[in-house]
């Protein structure tokens, strides 16, 4: 697979290390969480058949954390994004 | 020497002689043969044994699709099983032989098999290889694995090497037949970038095969023109000797190249080069395969496929016979005729479209008659045989696609289900005759370069006329008695598929694996669609209502060789080299691989007569003198920024706000489901710098999750990470002695217990300038430092800190006393922090603060993990001393049997002590901590040993913690 990162243009997947689905960068502060709450976000993802959005790390690069959105179905891949900007898009900014 | 049936004509070397060696016997071809040519102009006709009925088997095809003619090709460690006689380049020299049979070829003794057909059937496996149970063992796995497979492994490693390469162009175009030729002469001359591959040595197709013209000249002629051209191009590369083995995601391909295969050696070069090849556009012009009919005894020796006959006479100028029947169901297969009797070679005509047939042959170890459905026997010595052409669709398959029926063609074509970048031309796409090919290819290379941004003048489009084209569905003489061969490197033949419908096994999926129809080396290239014929009979369906089995890479077989490249023994996996290796094999280390380093695992002095006595008089050096050790693997991260505490705070599950500057903290890490992950020490340089250690093992991933956390937990934290483990040289220098020698070394610092106490850091530098960061932390328990100098000062440091310490008697120390030391002090390590161990378990639960979030405080505060007869890490001793410990013992309750059910914990770390005269360890024990001065038995069925031990601190050695303070 080539991921088109979004600084550095298209690279082989295999400079890239996964993580797993973009759900990990909601992580629920661990003072106030709720058991059940902190349970899914470390156990449960979904596992869709056909767009995911998930996280990539290019680890042999850069070392940029990607949100990299991939059809598992066809591997296509329609969008690439920094996660650190996903993340303050998000509200995971101060 | 002679070669009998060579004839006139065909693109081989005349002028030169290359003798070669089959089964021992010398014979000789020319250049432009193949292994499989050579043989035939040889008369040599009878090349293999069948797979299971191990029946004598001859030259089939003219390309990779063979499946009889498997031979072992070279000697010694560079022989290859397996190899398709047809695809082998004849070299001078050359030795090959046949495979698959006890005994000489001509008399096999496992030819026996063929009089148990009728117990060899499909799924003769599962049926008698089920009872007695006991037998399987014993009888059937051995006698199955001394006959399964057809040729032999060396048994020696692979002397060739391999590479692999990376190609980037704007068009791949796969194949170079007229199709391919075509659409790169048009996408060449219009600018694209294009890699025109093919497997064969040859380019041009069944241009070189046929008697076909292009623009007026020989077919041959004009794909040698047309090469000539292309490779004049510098925006073309031309690869011949490429296979092109599969489809994988966004536009990129995996081709296998044979660079040294067609030389008798390779002389240092890589025998095969793996490509991955990027394209922004591929055209698959693959062209198609025949495929056979199905009919009494089709599969002797010299039963061809016809186009595979015109190959021969055509272009190697062989004559695989001298009387041969032609037996087609399409107007293709005819042309057979015309070009044989164009070589004086008698044919008889037996059209399946006039309802003649060929219902049986005779001839064990070579077809000599057959006979026709009309009765009439006639002498032959060949048989071209035609059942039409199966468009080459394997790479437009790859992505799942899933190819559609053409009737009018009688085969699959490709669907709009293409890889993306995929367009399929000439007879790839079912576009079976040569001027419309050659249109195509070159529209499509036109279309394509234009799409790509290459809009030049392509030229003209070479001309051919078509030639007529009528196919006849008819696959298999039906109510053949005698056998008839549907896969021939499988034996599987029309019953036992009609079997496999009977029982039960009727998606084509199932009917693959119950008959092995399709599989190994050729993949069924000649014989799936004729399999789904029968299938679709049998079972009252069409064939697109059978469908195909699913299409995956390789297309054609690859070496493991070609796909391991330059990774292979110690390249596998390089491991790195400590900053004081040299110093430490000048000095009679003894090396360890320790997760990607080596180390120095002890240092053997004269006299020493095995590894025990070297680690403990290095463990004593530490304890009464001082001792140094080489700590530069640890992963070593730099964190800065206005930030870097409260990140540190949210990623330790222990405080690390308040930590002063110049000091260093213990830390522990959780991993977010709340068990331990690492730990390590972190110093604080200044406000805003601190500079982090991990353990060797988790040096990567810790760094990679600190990563995480920062971008996308974090994001606006302001704080800023370095990986900086190859960047210092560090040396923990232990014992008492250490004060005194590190004064010695250090420029401008007070080294007493006063101004830099337990846990003190600073920057400093030492012998004169050299900059350096000197940490009072403790691994041994002794009074201890770690100094760090910049990498490139690794070697010197080393040198320097033993001059200076000689005169306190100073010692190196590998990882075997660090591990004894560690052990007698009570740290946990690698086979304490298991994946499965919490804080809790390893006694260090106090540290986890609750008063702050952290990665994996939540979850480490879930009940079962909190259970007060949960497991703790505690020390144990011998209740005899003179008993050494065992790692990995189960701890029992005297008196309770010896089970799981009643199993109290095990045994992590063992060493022998050399401070305290007897062995130690640690272990995990449930409720540990309450049980001290408690005889426990160790019991470890598995090094058969059963003892009592004590429990006791797991701190061996200074439990307050005297010396490290000291």
């Amino acid at each position: 697979m080539i991921i088109d990162h979004p600084l550095l243009g298209p690279r082989d997947a295999a400079e890239f290390v996964y993580k797993g689905d973009a759900s990990l960068i909601h992580r629920p502060d661990g003072m106030t969480a709720t058991d059940d709450e902190m349970h899914d976000y470390v156990y449960l993802r979904d596992n869709p058949a056909g767009e995911h959005r998930e996280l990539w790390y290019h680890e042999q690069g850069d070392r940029s954390w990607l949100v990299v959105t991939r059809n598992t179905l066809t591997h296509e891949i329609s969008k690439v994004e920094l996660a650190r900007d996903v993340a303050r898009a998000e509200g995971r900014g101060q | 020497m002679s070669q009998p049936n060579r004839i006139d004509g065909g693109q081989i070397d005349r002028t030169h002689s290359l003798k070669f060696q089959w089964n021992e016997r010398w014979m000789s071809g020319h250049p432009g043969d193949t292994l499989a040519s050579a043989l035939l102009a040889n008369g040599v006709k009878l090349v293999g044994r069948s797979f299971k009925y191990h029946r004598p088997r001859g030259i089939f095809s003219a390309g990779s699709e063979e499946p009889n003619a498997l031979v072992q090709l070279r000697k010694g460690a560079a022989q290859e099983p397996n190899t398709r006689a047809t695809t082998v380049e004849l070299f001078d020299g050359l030795y090959a032989t046949s495979q698959n049979h006890r005994g000489s070829l001509e008399w096999d003794l496992m030819a026996a098999n063929d009089l148990l057909a009728p117990f060899l059937s499909a799924g003769f496996y599962y049926k008698t290889f089920m009872w007695p149970k006991a037998f399987w063992e014993k009888l059937y796995e051995p006698v199955i694995r001394a006959s399964a497979g057809l040729g032999r492994l060396s048994m020696w490693p692979d002397p060739d090497t391999y590479d692999h390469g990376y190609l980037h162009c704007d068009l791949l175009i796969i194949g170079a037949g007229p199709t391919g030729l075509a659409a790169a002469l048009a996408a060449g001359r219009s600018g694209a970038r294009v890699i025109l591959a093919d497997e064969d040595f040859t380019p041009g197709g069944r241009l070189n095969a046929e008697t076909y013209e292009v623009s007026d000249t020989p077919g041959s002629a004009w794909a040698e023109n047309a090469v000539a051209e292309l490779a004049a191009m510098d925006n073309v590369r031309l690869m011949t000797r490429t296979t092109v083995y599969g489809a994988y995601d966004h536009g990129i391909y995996g081709a296998l190249e044979r660079c040294t295969d067609h030389l008798a050696k390779s002389d240092g070069k890589p025998r095969q080069v793996l490509w991955r090849i990027y394209s922004k556009r591929a055209l698959l012009a693959a062209g198609a395969i025949e495929r056979s009919i199905a009919f009494g005894n089709n599969d002797r020796p010299g039963i061809m496929l016809a186009g595979a006959v015109r190959a021969y006479v055509n272009r190697f100028g062989v004559a695989p016979g001298r009387h041969v029947a032609v037996f087609t169901n399409n107007e293709d297969g005819l042309r057979t005729a015309v070009d044989l009797r164009a070589k004086e070679i008698e044919v008889t005509e037996v059209d399946a479209r006039k309802g003649d047939m060929i219902v049986d042959t005779k001839g064990r170890k070579g077809v000599h008659s057959v006979i026709l459905s009309n009765g009439r026997t006639v002498p032959v010595d060949c048989v071209a045989v035609s059942g039409g052409w199966s468009p080459t669709v394997a790479l437009a398959c790859h992505h799942r696609g899933r190819p559609e029926w053409r009737e009018d063609i009688e085969g699959f074509v490709p669907a709009d289900d293409l890889p993306p970048g995929m367009t399929v031309a000439g007879a790839a796409n079912g576009t079976m005759t040569l001027g419309a090919c050659l249109s195509d290819g070159h529209e499509r290379g036109v279309a394509l370069a234009a799409e790509l941004g290459a809009h030049g003048s392509s030229g003209a489009v070479a001309l051919a006329s078509d030639e007529t084209f009528e196919i006849k569905p008819f696959w298999h003489v039906a109510d053949a008695k005698p056998r008839a061969w549907v896969d021939l490197q499988n034996d599987v033949t029309t019953k036992d598929v009609r079997q496999s419908h009977a029982e039960g096994f009727r998606s084509v999926e199932h009917l693959k694996r119950y008959t092995t129809l399709g599989m190994a080396t050729d993949q069924g290239k000649t014989a799936n669609i004729l399999g789904l014929a029968v299938m679709a009979e049998t079972s009252g369906k069409t064939i697109p209502e059978t469908g195909t089995t699913i299409f995956r890479p390789p297309y054609n077989p690859v070496a493991i060789g070609a796909f391991a490249g330059r990774a292979r023994g110690k390249d596998f996996r390089p491991y790195r080299l400590t900053p004081s290796h040299k110093w430490a094999e000048e000095n009679g280390a003894d090396f360890v691989e320790t997760g990607m380093w080596l180390r120095a695992q002890w240092f053997k002095q004269p006299g020493e007569k095995g590894w025990r006595d070297s680690v403990d008089r290095e463990a004593a050096a530490v304890r009464r003198s001082v001792g140094i050790c080489d700590v530069s693997t640890l992963g070593k991260i730099d964190i800065q920024g206005r930030d870097a505490a409260e990140f540190l705070n949210r990623i330790y599950s222990n405080p690390f706000l308040k930590l002063p500057v110049g000091k260093v903290r213990y830390g522990l890490m959780l991993r977010e489901d709340g068990i331990a992950y690492d730990d390590g020490t972190t110093a604080r340089l200044s406000e805003n710098h601190f500079v982090m250690t991990t353990t060797t093992a988790n040096a990567i991933t810790v760094f990679r999750n600190m990563e995480f956390a920062r971008q996308c937990l974090w994001p606006d934290l302001d704080v800023h990470l370095i990986s900086t483990t190859d960047g210092w040289a560090q040396f923990a220098v232990a014992g008492p002695k250490s004060r005194p020698l590190l004064q010695k070394v250090v420029d401008d610092l007070d080294l007493s217990n006063d101004t830099f106490p337990f846990m003190a850091c600073t920057e400093c530098s030492v012998f004169g300038g050299t900059p350096a960061r000197l940490f009072r932390i403790s691994f041994s328990g002794e009074l201890a430092y770690e100094i760090a100098v910049p990498a490139r000062f690794g070697d010197s440091m080393i040198r320097g800190l033993m001059a200076a310490g000689e005169e306190f008697d100073a010692v190196p120390y590998g990882t075997e006393a660090l591990g004894v030391l560690r052990i007698e002090k009570g740290h946990a390590a690698g086979n304490e922090l298991t994946g499965q161990t919490t804080a809790q378990n390893l006694g260090l639960g106090g540290m986890v603060s609750k008063k702050k979030d952290a990665i994996g405080l939540k979850l480490s505060e879930r009940v079962e993990m909190n259970r007060h007869d949960d497991l703790r890490l505690v020390g144990f001793k011998p209740k005899d001393r003179a008993v050494l410990l065992t790692a990995g013992a189960h701890f029992l309750t005297p008196g309770d049997p010896a089970d799981m059910a009643h199993d109290q914990g095990w045994m992590t770390s063992v060493a022998y002590s050399p401070e305290l005269g007897h062995s130690v360890g640690l272990g995990y024990l449930k409720r540990g901590g309450e049980r001290m001065g408690e005889t426990v038995r160790a019991y470890s069925p598995v090094r058969n040993q059963d003892i009592m031990v004590e429990v006791c601190s797991p701190h061996h050695i200074d439990p307050v913690g005297e010396r490290q303070r000291g």
